[in-house]
């Protein structure tokens, strides 16, 4: 399906900016940078053929709305409200008169325009440095009308990319866990939707239990452990096609998969005889390899990013603690030393931190520290929350929390909760039903 | 410091410690439907057959078999020889204070103790299978103590 969206990406014009503006983007969302999103213009014969191929009345004010949406929810930028905009969208896009941007005091502008050509959907924008009154972008592309959401995605991207110096998050999805139903009998059904909530859709029916899906590198395949007749196995699933597949043969049950960088093998824990080892297996040739050995449980593997380590927690210590290895399975060392548990470690796609689930006096922490274990930061503390995944640029976490159920049953809930790594912009991920187990694609264009 | 107040600190010290123990004496006594943490009482607890309890409880993060749990296993493995065609599938469980995948190995660990044990009084392998839901099945939905001590079991379920 990715393949079939068509992407004509052309550069319009060199562009040689000088960063006068840039975001700091270490210190969280102390000062979130002002910016005029200008609504992307569009001619009146275009506005017609949108408005009768996707029934909405202003694509390109739509468009920019998921712009100003998304840069609002990283909470490094704040889009000022278009009421005291000055310039009409059009003009603005040829040339923008920067004492009236600079009155409202937006630092950048995002500019553009829509047009329907050939039947499909051409959008040009450019980003404007508001104080040095220069264009620092300007970009344009071609793609299906029915895209027109990841249009406003990619948009965000580009300039999140040129304003931060970093990759952005936006033209991504969200794999996860829906729940309903009363907690000793959950129903879970595998769903998707964009990072931004919207398109959402169900993989699975809820006629068996389904937890941890986990996206590949590739974003074609997720794999989840399934309870298919009572038996809990690691599956693969594409997304694409809906074909689903167990992953090996093993006796016994299979449990917390995750896609190695390349996307080639599955890392896994297998448990029988009451003991959890750590397995891989090679997708390719279906080659299954021992990692751990031990009589202790050992699970949650992930790989480093460039694949030559694996983190993972164990309880060989007598509790849970999160330890490092090859990815050959020598060189074991422990690295949580704190206070209480530690589960869940996930290597972050820069490679420098692992994340993790921290339980101690009755408390639940989603906190990162460096691969040796130095360098602890607890960025949130709650009733019950777990299994952070990264944004694919390392820089957001999204993970599940739990509210307390009282002694009549009552107040329970499961939601997906985003926190950036600075432990600032914590928010609630809207979904349409309960959920938890959230796993983060990776950008799906570049 | 003079020694009558090194003897008086150390007198300190040798009196908390006495109150400290006493505490923690009282927390493993029984309180209600508890010992210690794990669950001794009956509501939740069906039976197999008359005076055969189906579940027994475990202590936070712990696998090993209480001696409640094991008098239970020893009635469990009675009645499954006298019934030689019936198979069981032993389903363990967590509370919900702990990560989703170590619970289910967790809940893995506490159904293969209870399966030991009945294999150590003559039940065969073949007919005792294993099944982990970790703390995806409470049977108490609790966010409470005895709740959690209720839902930390191991259940043997007849499979035919």
């Amino acid at each position: 399906m990715l393949l079939r969206y068509l992407f004509l990406l052309l550069v319009l014009l060199p562009f040689k900016a000088f960063a006068l503006i840039e975001v700091d983007i270490t210190r969280g969302n102390l000062s979130p940078l002002p910016v005029a999103i200008s609504p992307l213009s569009m001619d009146e014969d275009s506005k017609k053929n949108f408005k009768k191929i996707l029934k909405k009345e202003n694509l390109g004010s739509e468009i920019s709305a998921i712009v100003e949406n998304n840069l609002k929810q990283s909470g490094l930028f704040n889009p000022l409200n278009k009421d005291a905009f000055l310039q009409k969208p059009d003009i603005a896009n040829l040339k923008p008169r920067f004492e009236d941007w600079n009155l409202i005091k937006a630092q950048a502008l995002v500019t553009g325009k829509v047009t329907f050509v050939d039947e499909k959907l051409r959008v040009e924008f450019r980003l404007w440095d508001v104080l040095a009154g220069k264009e620092m972008m300007a970009l344009a592309f071609t793609t299906v009308p029915s895209n027109w959401r990841r249009v406003g995605h990619i948009i965000t991207d580009k300039v999140y990319e040129r304003l931060t110096g970093e990759k952005g998050y936006f033209d991504t999805r969200i794999i996860y866990v829906s729940e309903k139903g009363p907690k000793t009998n959950r129903i879970k059904k595998l769903a998707i939707m964009d990072q931004d909530g919207f398109n959402n859709k169900f993989l699975t029916l809820g006629n068996e239990l389904v937890l941890t899906p986990r996206f590949s590198p590739t974003n074609q395949m997720v794999t989840y452990l399934s309870y298919f007749r009572n038996l809990p196995r690691v599956y693969l699933l594409d997304i694409e096609t809906g074909m689903q597949e167990v992953v090996g043969d093993f006796p016994g049950m299979t449990f917390a998969p995750r896609f190695s960088p390349d996307g080639k093998k599955i890392i896994m824990s297998f448990a029988e005889n009451g003991n959890s080892d750590i397995y891989t297996m090679d997708l390719e040739n279906r080659i299954v390899e021992r990692i751990t050995d031990h009589p202790s449980i050992d699970t949650s593997p992930s790989f480093s990013p460039d694949g030559k380590q694996i983190t993972f927690n164990s309880d060989r210590s007598k509790f849970q603690q999160i330890y490092i290895m090859d990815s050959n399975g020598k060189n074991v060392k422990r690295i949580s030393f704190g206070n209480g548990l530690y589960g869940t470690p996930v290597w972050s796609p820069r490679g420098d931190l692992i994340a993790f689930t921290k339980l101690h006096k009755g408390k639940f922490y989603i906190g990162v520290m460096r691969t040796d274990g130095t360098g602890e930061r607890l960025l949130t503390e709650n009733f019950y929350q777990e299994a952070p995944s990264w944004s694919p640029n390392g820089r957001v976490l999204i993970f599940y929390r739990e509210t307390k159920t009282n002694s009549k049953g009552e107040g329970f809930s499961a939601k997906l909760w985003s926190i950036d790594l600075t432990g600032y912009n914590e928010k609630m991920v809207e979904t349409e039903t309960d959920a938890s187990d959230p796993s983060w694609s990776s950008l799906l264009s570049n | 410091m003079n020694l009558s107040k090194i003897l008086k600190n150390g007198f300190l010290i040798l009196v908390a410690c006495l109150v400290l123990t006493a505490c923690a004496t009282q927390q493993k006594k029984t309180t209600g439907q508890l010992q210690g943490d794990v669950y001794t009482g009956t509501d939740s607890v069906e039976y197999l057959a008359s005076g055969v309890p189906d579940r027994v409880f475990f202590a936070t993060n712990e696998t090993v078999l209480t001696t409640a749990s094991r008098e239970t296993l020893r009635k469990q493995a009675a009645w499954l020889r006298k019934n030689s065609d019936i198979t069981v599938v032993l389903e363990g469980h967590a509370d919900e204070r702990g990560t989703r995948e170590y619970n289910l190995a967790l809940g893995e660990r506490r159904a293969n103790s209870a399966k030991d044990y009945l294999m150590t009084y003559g039940i065969s392998s073949d007919r005792v299978s294993v099944l982990s839901y970790g703390k995806e099945r409470p049977v108490d939905s609790g966010s409470n103590p005895l709740a959690w001590s209720k839902n930390r079991r191991s259940v043997t379920v007849k499979a035919n």
